[in-house]
């Protein structure tokens, strides 16, 4: 279980150019808002097209410029955990979960709705909508769903920012039990340097669209790039 | 008051009749022009947009004589329909149909572009994450998404087919069992001495069906809106 990423895009004035790996465990990208945190996170699920480079998840290629590889994002078997959520307000939470999971083909299912209830203390919550849910409820469930497509690589957007900080020790444990729990690697986006020191084996500093420092430390230095 | 006399019945079947196939016939176009509105840009947008609403602020005698010139049985369009598919309109209650729909179709367009612009785009691209491709996004997330306008946009336009008059009478004209809807045949009776009191049950017998559609699409859009909600 591995991942590979060097890849370049415009936006606008704003370049990014990085390159990482990441192993097993959880690589936390850390740096200030508007560091291009996202546009890595969404290059990688596939939503946004780099203009050069490569990114290969466990040994399969889901971009290369040079070979004219570009795997739509519904191919790529990338969990994304977005900032905002984004559950399906139409649908109860038991079909948010398995929406990913229901298109994922039999014999590449290695996470199954059981074992993720559990993980994430879901099973109380199944049959509601998610306008019901608390804001730490929703991004429970939004990890949950987004494990249930038995990911190559799961990729959280600064989950906890939209939550105050009861919701976020409420929510904390999960987190940790899920990188316990894992065997691909997490990509864990944030700008707060306790929830790295908490989560994290590898820290990749980011800074205006470039990688400054990858350290593997779990507690990264304060101030040095915010 | 309320024995309603067997062309009065005549008349409201036939409006019903007129009102469901104009909204099914033009639901899917509806739709589909609702969709490409809200979500590309394509040349001669603008100029696409302004003639589907030209009915809405056109006298409706235009739009019915620019039907008798296209649909006629030497205009363009209606020779071409007779000639390959022994096809007529004008003066019959398909025609009454065709004519309702395009006065509705931009009542219907409105009300669902708006819900198709009100769809959450970033739902659609998490569904993508999740292995959805654009047919199912579109299917599951988009389509539901949007119901109530789509709902809304279909009722609207039942209703104005339901009452349409002027392009009606223009485009079909008056015949009765065959073009004679609920607001023209009013018309007649309003027409003839002593027309008044048959008119007047006519007309509440009308308020009443539009009363009825407006209202059970208020509650269906509750009820949908409730179910999201909880």
């Amino acid at each position: 279980m591995s991942f590979q990423l060097d890849v370049e895009v415009r936006l606008g004035a704003f370049e990014v150019t990085v390159a990482f790996d990441a192993g097993p465990g959880v690589t936390a990208l850390f740096g200030p808002s508007g560091a291009g945190k996202t546009s890595i996170l969404n290059m990688i699920a596939g939503v946004l097209r780099p203009s050069r480079g490569r990114i290969v998840a466990d040994g399969v290629t889901m971009f290369d410029s040079v070979a004219a590889v570009n795997v739509p994002p519904q191919g790529r078997a990338v969990g994304y955990v977005f900032q905002d959520g984004r559950l399906f307000p139409h649908l109860s939470v038991r079909s948010n979960l398995t929406y990913g999971y229901r298109l994922v083909p039999i014999d590449r299912r290695y996470v199954h709705p059981t074992e993720v209830v559990d993980l994430l203390g879901l099973s109380d919550l199944l049959d509601r909508r998610p306008a019901n849910l608390s804001g730490g409820e929703q991004q429970r469930v939004a990890i949950g769903r987004a494990l249930l497509t038995s990911p190559r690589i799961l990729l959280l957007d600064e989950p906890l920012s939209s939550l105050d900080a009861g919701r976020k020790a409420e929510i904390m444990p999960y987190l940790e039990r899920l990188a316990g729990h894992l065997r691909v690697p997490m990509i864990y986006v944030s700008h707060d340097p306790a929830e790295i020191a908490r989560l994290a084996n590898r820290v990749v500093h980011v800074a205006e669209g470039r990688v400054v420092r990858v350290e593997n430390a779990a507690v990264p230095e304060i101030g040095r790039t915010s | 008051m309320f024995d309603v006399a067997p062309a009065d019945w005549e008349a409201i079947r036939l409006s019903l009749k007129v009102g469901a196939w104009s909204v099914a016939g033009s639901l899917p176009l509806g739709f589909l022009l609702a969709y490409a509105f809200s979500r590309y840009t394509f040349p001669f947008k603008s100029l696409i947009t302004a003639v589907i609403h030209l009915p809405l602020v056109l006298p409706p005698v235009v739009t019915g004589f620019a039907l008798l010139l296209l649909f006629g049985t030497r205009g363009p369009l209606g020779h071409f329909l007779s000639a390959v598919f022994g096809i007529t309109i004008a003066f019959r209650w398909t025609g009454a149909a065709v004519a309702a729909a395009i006065m509705g179709l931009p009542l219907m367009v409105r009300a669902m572009r708006l819900s198709i612009d009100a769809v959450d785009r970033r739902l659609e691209t998490a569904a993508h994450t999740l292995g959805a491709g654009r047919w199912r996004a579109f299917l599951t997330i988009t389509l539901p998404l949007s119901l109530p306008g789509i709902l809304a946009g279909a009722i609207l336009s039942f209703a104005k087919s339901f009452g349409e008059f002027g392009a009606t009478i223009t485009f079909v004209s008056n015949i009765p069992g065959e073009t004679r809807t609920v607001p023209i045949a009013i018309y007649s009776l309003l027409q003839s001495p002593g027309g008044e009191a048959p008119a007047i049950r006519l007309a509440v017998i009308s308020v009443i069906i539009s009363l009825a559609a407006v209202l059970g699409a208020d509650a269906v859009e509750r009820r949908y809106m409730a179910r999201k909600a909880g």
